[in-house]
């Protein structure tokens, strides 16, 4: 989890009068101290929302998705992205690669080895079946060892 | 040494704790997905269940006494595992679902199968373990191996026998329970009615029916119009163990709310509301952080509710809302640490909490692989732990003390020798006897009272 560094609310107005006048000052005020030098900008409500939205969504980086320039630079890499597929596909079905391939695929006889399953660019036209899994095949648990 | 009695049977509360067995791996390495996530009796106790963070669930059975070996009073042992959640992928929010299994619940049992809930942060589970030992040899219509027979060529008939097998333990999934949770799920609790359960994720709590998958009731929703003022969350969610109509749900802020859902359909009103009164000079930037309640657990009896926050433990009647009547600290001295445990996240583990079998005694885990145990009526408290070293046999299990002064006794260990990275958040207790199980991160520990 990171640390989150709340820039964004106001620093509470502690009463450094009453705590002088406190003698026995708690530990958890020592502590309180001792985070406040370290992290001088950290906010007045840890509980409050930008703390609990972070809560909400464990595992991403959730400050920025919110963020309109995020947005728009999220849009526009959507658009170069797209653009330059198109650029790509433009070229292969100019280049003839596609059309041999095509005709590679009517040509092959049943395979006897099943195709390459890492190979997924090139010749190679890939199917759900080809793409590598997300995660290796499944441990048994040590508990049931 | 006296140790903290479950009420079992015997009235003497004097008696030690032993060591019973341990599962799991010794490596030092530990793999993130042997870390236990979940650990649960079911109501007989004869079953014990594991999650992990692999989505792993891992069945132990206790083993029959055996006269001939009095000692042995009924060990755990593998009866079924199998994948109970996988890791996925949410499309639209970019986001993975870790398969850990969150919380599993049984079911109570009503024929030979046994069922139980799973659920990791997006979907629940019903799972039905059931047995095999028999096979039928001698049908008519197909041979041994299978293969269809020609009906024109069958000239006799015969009654097929069932011949003994080995055993065969076979885990199905009966239903899947997804889509209705936008949030992390953090708790499930079956009703006394044995229909329906609730599930609850950070903003709301969904009450299902077990025989029903596409559909839903949200009873609870926190969510405010507007995320900018959203103040606290849902942490823990259950149903009162006999009074199908009352659920609590406890909060980030250390309030507990019980609900009737007989009052209204949507429960974000409350029936009544606890919280303890907090002394406002004594307020710091980590009160709210260490009031938050990690779990909640109604007594056996349904007249008290048990709260975990980051350093105490409360018990509260459910007919008084203003204080708790039992207040335990589990380990105080880690109050003037506060600032290093938020920096290294400590401050947000979740601890859970259990009752024994006649709620006479309350445990807790803590850090360094040490739990701690209250004994409700006598008072008294014993921080055990669960390490290889008391690993032998039925050996008797030391109290532990830390020290937090200067001066350490002997067999004392200092505040800031304690490993913060050995932490017992999962523990449970057998419904009838003085059986605990305790998740040590990848290891699963079983301790039993001394049999005299």
């Amino acid at each position: 989890m990171i640390r989150w560094l709340n820039f964004h609310f106001a620093v509470r107005k502690f009463s450094a009068i009453n705590e002088m006048e406190d003698k026995v000052i708690s530990p958890e005020k020592v502590e309180e101290a001792k985070l406040k030098a370290r992290y001088p900008h950290l906010g007045q409500k840890p509980g409050g929302s930008d703390f609990l939205r972070k809560r909400l969504q464990k595992g991403a980086l959730l400050s920025a998705r919110n963020d309109s320039r995020y947005k728009s630079f999220a849009n526009q890499l959507l658009e170069f992205s797209a653009d330059l597929i198109l650029c790509y596909l433009q070229k292969y079905f100019d280049s003839g690669d596609y059309n041999m391939a095509k005709a590679k695929m009517k040509n092959k006889q049943l395979p006897t080895a099943a195709p390459d399953k890492t190979e997924v660019t090139g010749d190679h036209i890939p199917t759900p079946q080809d793409l590598p899994q997300r995660k290796p095949s499944l441990v048994a648990s040590k508990l049931a060892g | 040494m006296a140790g903290v009695a479950g009420g079992g049977g015997g009235g003497s509360n004097d008696f030690q704790w032993c060591f019973s067995q341990v599962k799991g791996a010794i490596d030092e390495d530990v793999a993130e997905a042997d870390i236990i996530s979940t650990v649960e009796f079911n109501y007989s106790g004869d079953l014990l269940a594991t999650g992990d963070k692999g989505g792993r669930v891992v069945i132990f059975q206790r083993e029959q006494e055996n006269k001939s070996r009095p000692h042995s009073r009924g060990e755990y042992n593998v009866y079924s595992t199998f994948q109970s959640h996988e890791p996925e992928f949410d499309y639209l929010k970019s986001l993975e679902i870790e398969e850990k299994i969150n919380k599993i619940r049984w079911l109570p049992q009503q024929n030979a199968a046994h069922f139980l809930l799973s659920t990791n942060d997006k979907t629940i589970k019903l799972w039905k373990i059931s047995e095999r030992d028999k096979r039928a040899e001698g049908y008519n219509l197909k041979d041994e191996d299978g293969r269809l027979r020609d009906p024109f060529r069958i000239t006799a008939l015969r009654v097929p026998i069932l011949k003994p097998m080995d055993l065969m333990v076979e885990a199905s999934p009966r239903r899947i329970f997804a889509n209705a949770h936008t949030y992390h799920i953090n708790s499930i609790s079956v009703n006394s009615d044995h229909e329906t359960y609730l599930s609850a994720d950070d903003l709301r709590i969904n009450l299902w029916h077990l025989e029903i998958t596409d559909r839903s009731f949200n009873i609870v929703d926190i969510k405010p119009a507007n995320m900018e003022e959203l103040t606290e969350v849902i942490t823990a969610a259950e149903f009162h163990p006999h009074h199908c109509n009352v659920f609590v749900y406890s909060s980030s802020k250390g309030t507990i709310r019980l609900c009737d859902m007989r009052s209204s359909a949507l429960c974000d009103r409350h029936s009544k509301f606890f919280e303890e009164p907090e002394d406002p000079s004594s307020r710091s930037f980590f009160s709210e952080i260490i009031s938050s309640i990690s779990d909640v657990k109604f007594s056996h009896s349904g007249r008290y509710m048990m709260t975990r926050d980051y350093l105490s433990v409360k018990v509260w009647d459910l007919n008084m809302e203003n204080r708790p009547v039992e207040t335990y600290q589990v380990h105080e001295y880690l109050r003037s640490k506060l600032c290093s445990l938020y920096e290294n996240d400590c401050i947000f583990d979740k601890f859970e909490c259990c009752w024994n079998g006649s709620d006479s005694a309350i445990m807790t885990g803590s850090y360094n692989n040490f739990f701690r145990m209250f004994d409700r009526n006598t008072r008294r408290d014993i921080t055990l732990e669960a390490s290889r070293e008391s690993s032998k046999p039925r050996a008797i299990l030391k109290p532990r003390k830390v020290c937090t002064g200067g001066k350490r006794k002997k067999d004392e260990i200092s505040v800031d020798s304690l490993d913060f990275n050995k932490k017992i958040l999962h523990t449970a207790w057998h419904p009838m006897e003085n059986i605990i199980a305790v998740a040590a991160t990848n290891n699963l520990y079983i301790f039993q009272d001394k049999i005299n």
